[in-house]
């Protein structure tokens, strides 16, 4: 009776499968269907069909949010995995202060989103911050105003995210450098092979492992920053920062406008699934085909 | 995978390792200039931020603004400063620390040891839910805890932090009771020991190294969050970093960027307590959330 046997242990993972099913499931099917329909202030069950959607796609702050966390995954993304692949190359080179210097490249990551937006925001404060700094030193030309500038704002966003993330790539990535066979070093020395060649050429692919982790749970966190550009620029100048994260928030606690908000939070959902399916997919796959020889 | 530089010290500086050693140098710099300025700015008076460099040293020593920050600036019409987020956030972390780590813990041991048709489908779901964006689950999630009657209370918001710490806690509990040996298991069994006599004398003295990672995962998790304070704990439970986005983003009166930045600093003292008290562990929190079972 194998169901007997174990019941003690299903009634220790009944608050597990409980809140899988409640609220992992539940919450998205019970989005995905007021999302059809008119509500407002409150649910209710008044079915539109796809109206939601569709007046979505027509919102110009929709796009904007949409551009802009293309923009941010891109870049924000890309920053992390040089600047961490850099950061733990250097560490890896047997340097002096090796601790020192990883501590001071993983810190930021243990502040809070809120904090290191407000950080920034006064770094980056147009009459106070580093471009009055660079004036008073005599580059009068030097322009640091991204936080009033509507083009630029998103890239400020992009790199304060950078300084919060690049330190936890690094310490992935270094994991993997410190898992390298030593012989594979021996063997590129012998070859002659300059080290920067090796790094790029056969390192590199080798922690493929380390990099495809890294950009999944990159990419996870990037559809849903929301707090880092609440405390950096509030969604502005303008809208000219917001993110469909914060257009859903937007939308359920000040617009009161909840079909709106289920929509864009449906639109959010799949477009992770979207990012996490071809992972699961290569993961599943390829652990079959190893399971398979 | 060891850290410590390993092989011959080099015996000379090359032309590529001092080049290397300016460039490490220069990236130190990036990444402590945030952490510095806020440190310098928060110790000097209004008048000297207006009129000098937000990178020079304080002239004379202010500390007006530390004591403002913690007991008296202003959120909306309460001028408490951040003391009561500060004992809020306590009061969240402690109890939703010790709930999702003890529950995740029970987790892990059921689906390392006692599995059962089906355990590892609703496990599946609940690494799912570790990547879905919380935008979409927070509403359904705030009708179904005012169904309960615990929405905008403290018990509402630790559940909400066990909720959606346990799929990731969950993997590293049982990544770590996976990997201990089965012999021991088995060996327990054949004593008459059962699922609870198991996990109380066997498994639980074992798992000090995951517990204090899991903890030092969470800490900072829950004490760096935003978004659940936000719309969980309610007026009365507001966390640090909330009451420390009111502060810094009020729309009247005079910007004090000191206190402001006192303020930031006093939000991220735990997580930074955390950090370099526990050093490594943070390190292998991290690679534990990452590298997947």
């Amino acid at each position: 009776m194998p169901l007997f046997r174990n019941i003690a242990s299903i009634i220790a993972l009944l608050p597990m499968i409980i809140i899988s099913l409640t609220v992992f499931v539940g919450c998205i099917i019970y989005s995905f269907i007021y999302s059809l329909t008119n509500s407002k202030l409150i649910p209710v069950t008044n079915f539109v069909g796809f109206d939601q959607y569709e007046r979505l796609f027509k919102q110009r702050k929709w796009d904007v949010a949409v551009e802009n966390i293309f923009i941010y995954g891109f870049v924000f993304t890309i920053g992390c995995l040089i600047i961490g692949f850099l950061l733990a190359v250097l560490i890896d080179q047997k340097i002096r202060g090796e601790s020192l210097f990883r501590t001071i490249f993983l810190y930021p990551y243990a502040m809070s989103f809120v904090v290191t937006g407000l950080v920034w925001k006064w770094v980056l404060n147009p009459t106070f911050g580093l471009e009055n700094s660079m004036h008073m030193w005599g580059f009068s030309w030097f322009e640091l105003d991204w936080l009033v500038n509507r083009d630029l704002a998103i890239y400020a966003v992009c790199i304060a995210a950078v300084w919060q993330g690049a330190g936890f790539v690094m310490v992935l990535m270094l994991a993997g450098l410190r898992g390298i066979d030593e012989d594979i070093w021996k063997s590129l020395s012998i070859e002659g092979v300059a080290k920067w060649k090796s790094y790029l050429f056969v390192i590199l692919p080798m922690l493929r492992p380390m990099v495809v982790t890294a950009i999944v749970l990159i990419a996870a966190g990037v559809v849903k920053v929301y707090d880092l550009i609440l405390a950096l620029t509030s969604g502005g100048p303008g809208y000219a920062t917001t993110t469909p994260a914060m257009y859903v928030m937007e939308n359920f606690f000040s617009r009161a406008n909840l079909g709106q908000a289920f929509a864009a939070s449906i639109i959010m959902f799949i477009s992770v699934v979207c990012i996490l399916a071809p992972w699961a997919f290569y993961e599943f796959y390829l652990r079959n085909k190893y399971a398979a020889n | 995978m060891s850290s410590i530089p390993s092989g011959p010290r080099p015996k000379y500086l090359t032309v590529g390792r001092i080049g290397m050693y300016c460039f490490i140098l220069v990236c130190a710099l990036f990444f402590l200039m945030p952490l510095y300025v806020m440190v310098i700015t928060s110790l000097k008076d209004m008048d000297e931020i207006r009129a000098a460099n937000i990178l020079n040293l304080p002239k004379e020593l202010s500390f007006y603004s530390w004591p403002k920050a913690w007991s008296q600036a202003c959120t909306g019409f309460v001028c408490e400063g951040l003391k009561p987020g500060f004992f809020n956030s306590i009061k969240i972390t402690v109890p939703s620390v010790i709930v999702s780590v003890g529950l995740s813990a029970i987790n892990g041991y059921a689906l390392a040891f006692w599995r059962f048709k089906g355990a590892y489908f609703f496990f599946g779901l609940c690494m799912f839910g570790a990547f879905i964006p919380y935008q979409v689950m927070v509403y359904p999630l705030l009708k179904i805890e005012d169904a309960l009657g615990i929405y905008s209370t403290l018990p509402g918001i630790i559940l909400v932090h066990t909720i959606f710490g346990m799929p990731i806690l969950t993997l590293i509990f049982r990544n770590f009771y996976v990997s201990l040996p089965i012999d021991l298991f088995k060996a327990a069994r054949i004593d008459g020991g059962n699922f609870i006599k198991i996990f109380l004398y066997v498994i639980i003295p074992m798992s000090a190294p995951i517990t204090i990672v899991a903890v030092i995962l969470q800490v900072t998790g829950i004490w760096n969050d935003f978004l659940l304070g936000l719309v969980f704990a309610g007026r009365d439970n507001q966390p640090m970093t909330v009451q420390l986005n009111n502060i810094v983003q009020v729309d009247y009166g005079v910007a004090e960027y000191n206190v402001d930045m006192s303020a930031t600093i006093l939000t991220s003292l735990v997580p930074l307590f955390v950090y370099f008290i526990s050093g490594r562990w943070f390190v292998r929190g991290i690679a534990a959330g990452a590298i997947k079972g």
